[in-house]
């Protein structure tokens, strides 16, 4: 795409390619305008009215995210009577808004503070206009998400994501007035609807009404890729005090482009989880058991672990890695060859798939080997 | 893969997953791309919405179905009657790529002389889609291109699902939709690291980069690089494993994260050679059910507690890192495995790092050759990737195929019925789904939230059956085949067409796998998951049972 569109914003001389948006201009120039409903790669909506700014020789101000820019244009972005439009929009905002900053979890990376600090308000005039504050009951059906309506400013940008990165479609506005709110068709919990829990509203919510359950910051992220499904989206697996708290997608990667779905961004839990084995464990026999079974079946072996074992047979008693590996070393020794395989595993990384076929051709000498996903 | 693999000298994916974007048709069949494989589900949505043209072909009505332009709901396992229909369409209405036939491809005459006897009015007979849809969908693959096709295990999960991926390459072939962008045959991957598994050799007849293990030249690099003697003789496959277990052929049975307790076909099959093994062990996050079994139980570290590879989908090689630290008192894979083999006195498993590992992978595997570690660490590399200076390839055949002869295969095939079909006792056909939430057995269903989700098996059945069984939605019901019987709730659902039930295998607790049967695809050796008879009460006396046991053999 060619710049072959002149304009000035601010005084500042811009080309940009056609189609692209005032908004876009501006951003590439480096001039900041104040957006709320905007964002990267969704269709741009105009429902917020944050990012009007002056076109010369036109009447009204335009909404910088969805005015396409024309040959010649000359806008401004920032004057007193812009800010005056601002400040009453970001007030009518504010005045239905469940402002409980310090106790909110978006604290910090919220964008409507943001904008408060960057606009202003009267406190005055905002006073007056403060109604009730809504007391709407907040949906915590979803597991893996809040959504609270108190504290929704109606931007949309849920509702487009879900549409149009998602594809499914969930939720929509639904009611009118002051009674507009983000609902899932029929107004049912998350839970109940069409919601395939992906969570990308959730990421891309520029407040704390679509909220991750359990927040906690990572102290650190680790780039690598979701252990789920062939597709092999890339992620960042944030982490803090050794556990994993939370996985985001990685824009850097050319499959998912920064998107994941719900196995994704909510899957790495299992990491975690209190079934996880901790132990080796080896099945116990009962020494004077007369047939012998099983690991017995082999001479000798199992006779350097059966020392400290439970007298119930067939249970597992844990051991030592040390133990554990020796005696498999000296068991597997009498099952060389085609008496021997193994299943590999598609979970698996590339270099435990290749050492654990090495490991079966060379020293069990056979080629029984293979794994379960055949596809 | 086998199949692919014959028609075409490979059987991975041949294009990246980035160009179906600018596909002008997508064809997707035997693939619930959206609940599978989710964010190629939505480029698929975002390419229509530009408009690409879509043709969903499944037995049961995927959430495509929506926004395809054609939607063809073909009876289970009669997908090379649909596909020969819609060549012998092309072909008939020379919609072809004559060039491409010639100049690139053998095995033509034998391909047309196979799909020209047959007529539209038997494919309608054979699979009830109305003929009229055949040639509309025949007409817009051939017509738009680039054209790219999709599919997953509805296509290969048959006993002749060798034949299903012929069938799907044979319509590639014909239009000269293979060797460019946002064409080609693409077979979509199920767990994460499928592709790479193969890649490295965990395969009875290849070693790693597919080379065959009978080949003598190959077995000699090998055994010169890994200081050994190798079996000349390939191994079992994973099914013909089992019944060897079974007959007491193989005493001893090592598994590394697989569960096929649950996964396999057959369960009840598995577990009874299982119980014949004098050794299993068993390599695992969780005590699966496979794992409560083993004589040896081995903890393992999970894919964020160590560092690696793996391969997508789209043959892209990509670094995997540590992110904690093992959990508990288990171990990386690799750690145990270089440990025990260490500890039976094999030279050659000195490795202090995967990387190290990578490094002799890149010298004894050629698509992998320019691999390193280094250069994925920002982006990964699709293979082939021969050496360093070689950027990886986003779509294969560009020039000429794999093949022997360079050249793409085509298959004559005919049309055989689904080893198993109803009967007047097992009235339904059971096919086999994914859900959105979970994959496979056991990792998701680790994670609360997901159970809370879908927390039990739902089997869905069309409203027409439901009524004259008395089945509600939520009631119990028994699903019974030749092998076995299970329980579980109903669904009372659209998605699945009259005369067919479909059920997940994620539950342990409904072991839909005691149902499904070992029929084998003869190259492939895929068991039959998707198409098996069964029948379908009302579970009457329902209140003395536990819900969502199953009362098979087991337990
Ligand atoms: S979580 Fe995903 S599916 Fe659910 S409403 Fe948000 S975007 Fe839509
Ligand atoms: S929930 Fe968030 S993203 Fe959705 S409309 Fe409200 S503020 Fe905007
Ligand atoms: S995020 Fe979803 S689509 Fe992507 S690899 Fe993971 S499971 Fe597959
Ligand atoms: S950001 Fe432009 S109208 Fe909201």
């Amino acid at each position: 795409m060619t710049n072959n569109i002149s304009l000035t914003i601010n005084g500042l001389d811009v080309k940009v390619p056609e189609g692209a948006t005032i908004l876009e201009a501006a951003q590439s120039a480096g001039v900041y305008i104040p957006t709320l409903c905007y964002c990267p790669g969704l269709t741009s909506e105009g429902a917020c009215r944050i990012c009007l700014v002056k076109i010369e020789k036109k009447k009204k101000l335009h909404p910088a995210c969805r005015t396409p820019v024309e040959d010649g244009m000359v806008v401004i972005t920032d004057d007193a009577e812009i800010d005056q439009v601002r400040r009453v929009t970001l007030e009518l905002i504010l005045s239905d808004h469940d402002f409980n900053c310090l106790l909110c979890p978006k604290s910090g990376t919220c964008r409507l503070q943001a904008l408060v600090n960057h606009i202003g308000f009267d406190e005055r005039r905002f006073n007056r206009l403060n109604r009730v504050a809504k007391d709407l009951p907040v949906d915590t059906s979803n597991p893996f998400f809040d959504f609270n309506p108190n504290k929704c400013i109606h931007c949309g940008i849920c509702i487009r994501t879900c549409r149009e990165i998602v594809g499914v479609d969930a939720i929509n506005m639904a009611y009118r007035g002051y009674d507009l709110k983000v609902s899932t068709f029929g107004d049912q919990p998350f839970k109940e609807s069409a919601c395939v829990s992906c969570g990308e509203c959730v990421e891309r919510c520029p407040v704390g009404a679509l909220i991750p359950k359990d927040v906690k910051h990572p102290t650190r992220e680790v780039k690598t890729i979701c252990a789920y499904c062939g597709v092999g989206c890339g992620l960042y697996l944030g982490v803090r005090g050794g556990t994993i708290v939370k996985a985001r997608g990685d824009h850097s990667n050319p499959v998912n482009r920064g998107e994941l779905c719900v196995r994704g961004r909510s899957g790495y839990r299992f990491v975690n989880s209190p079934d996880r084995l901790s132990s080796p464990l080896v099945r116990a026999y009962d020494p004077l058991e007369s047939k012998p079974q099983g690991i017995n079946g082999a001479p000798e072996a199992g006779k350097p672990l059966t020392r400290p074992l439970v007298k119930e047979r067939g249970e597992f008693v844990e051991v030592s890695w040390d133990q554990a590996i020796k005696y498999l070393a000296s068991t597997l020794v009498h099952y060389k060859g085609d008496q021997f395989a193994a299943l590999s595993s598609a979970k698996c990384t590339n270099e435990e798939n290749y050492l654990f076929q090495k490991f079966v051709r060379v020293v069990m000498g056979t080629n029984n080997i293979d794994h379960c996903a055949r596809l | 893969m086998a199949g692919l693999a014959a028609a075409l000298g490979s059987g991975a994916m041949t294009n990246a997953v980035s160009e179906i974007g600018e596909a002008a048709c997508i064809f997707v069949i035997g693939s619930n791309t959206s609940a599978a494989h989710p964010i190629i589900g939505r480029q698929i949505a975002r390419a229509v919405k530009q408009g690409a043209k879509l043709i969903a072909a499944d037995p049961r009505r995927t959430v495509l179905r929506r926004m395809a332009d054609v939607w063809i709901r073909h009876e289970p396992g009669t997908d090379v009657a649909l596909l020969n229909a819609m060549a012998r369409v092309i072909i008939k209405k020379k919609l072809f790529d004559t060039s491409f036939v010639e100049e690139r491809c053998e095995g033509f005459e034998a391909f047309e002389a196979a799909v020209k006897d047959g007529d539209l009015a038997e494919a309608e007979q054979i699979t009830s889609v109305p003929a009229q849809k055949i040639v509309e969908a025949a007409r817009m693959y051939a017509t738009f291109s680039p054209a790219t096709i999709l599919y997953a295990m509805g296509i290969t999960q048959h006993s002749h699902g060798t034949d299903n991926v012929r069938a799907v390459a044979n319509l590639a072939l014909l239009t000269g939709n293979l060797g460019k962008p946002s064409s080609g045959v693409n077979p979509l991957r199920g767990q994460n690291n499928v592709q790479g598994a193969c890649d490295m050799g965990a395969l009875p007849n290849v070693l790693p980069g597919y080379q065959k293990v009978e080949d003598q030249n190959i077995r000699k690099k090998f055994e010169k690089a890994w200081n050994c003697q190798l079996n000349p003789s390939p191994g079992l496959v994973l099914t013909e494993l089992f019944e060897s277990v079974h007959a007491g052929n193989v005493k001893a049975l090592y598994i590394m994260g697989e569960n096929p307790m649950v996964s396999e076909a057959n369960t009840s099959f598995v577990q009874e050679a299982i119980s014949h093994l004098e050794l299993l062990v068993v390599q695992d996050l969780f005590l699966t059910e496979t794992a409560q079994m083993a004589d040896v139980v081995l903890p393992a570290a999970s894919f964020a507690e160590k560092d690696g590879t793996f391969t997508n989908t789209e043959r892209r090689v990509q670094r995997v890192r540590k992110a904690i630290e093992p959990v508990g008192n288990s171990l990386p894979d690799w750690v145990i495995i270089r440990d025990l083999a260490k500890n039976m006195g094999a030279k050659g498993f000195d490795f202090n790092s995967p990387e190290e590992i990578m490094e002799e992978i890149r010298g004894l595997t050629p698509s992998y050759g320019g691999i390193t570690y280094g250069r994925i660490s920002k982006v990964g590399l699709q293979w082939p990737c021969p050496d360093l200076d070689h950027p990886g390839t986003p779509y294969l055949f560009a020039e000429k195929f794999s093949t022997p002869s360079g050249r793409g295969q085509f298959a004559p095939l005919s049309y055989t019925p689904p080893a198993e079909v109803v009967s007047h006792e097992y009235p339904f056909i059971l096919t086999t789904r994914r859900s959105y939430f979970h994959f496979h057995s056991t990792l998701s269903r680790k994670v609360d939230g997901m159970n809370v989700l879908r927390g039990e098996e739902r089997v869905e059945i069309n409203p027409v059956d439901a009524a004259p069984l008395e089945i509600e939605d939520g009631d119990a019901v028994k699903v019974t085949s030749k092998r076995g019987t299970v329980q579980a709730k109903a669904k009372i659902t659209q998605t699945t067409p009259p005369g067919v039930i479909s059920m997940t295998f994620h539950y342990p607790e409904t072991r839909t796998n005691l149902l499904t049967h070992g029929a084998l695809d003869p190259v492939a050796k895929i068991p039959e998951f998707k198409v098996c008879a069964v029948k379908v009460e009302r579970e009457i006396d329902f209140g003395t049972q536990y819900l969502g046991w199953g009362t098979g053999k087991i337990g």
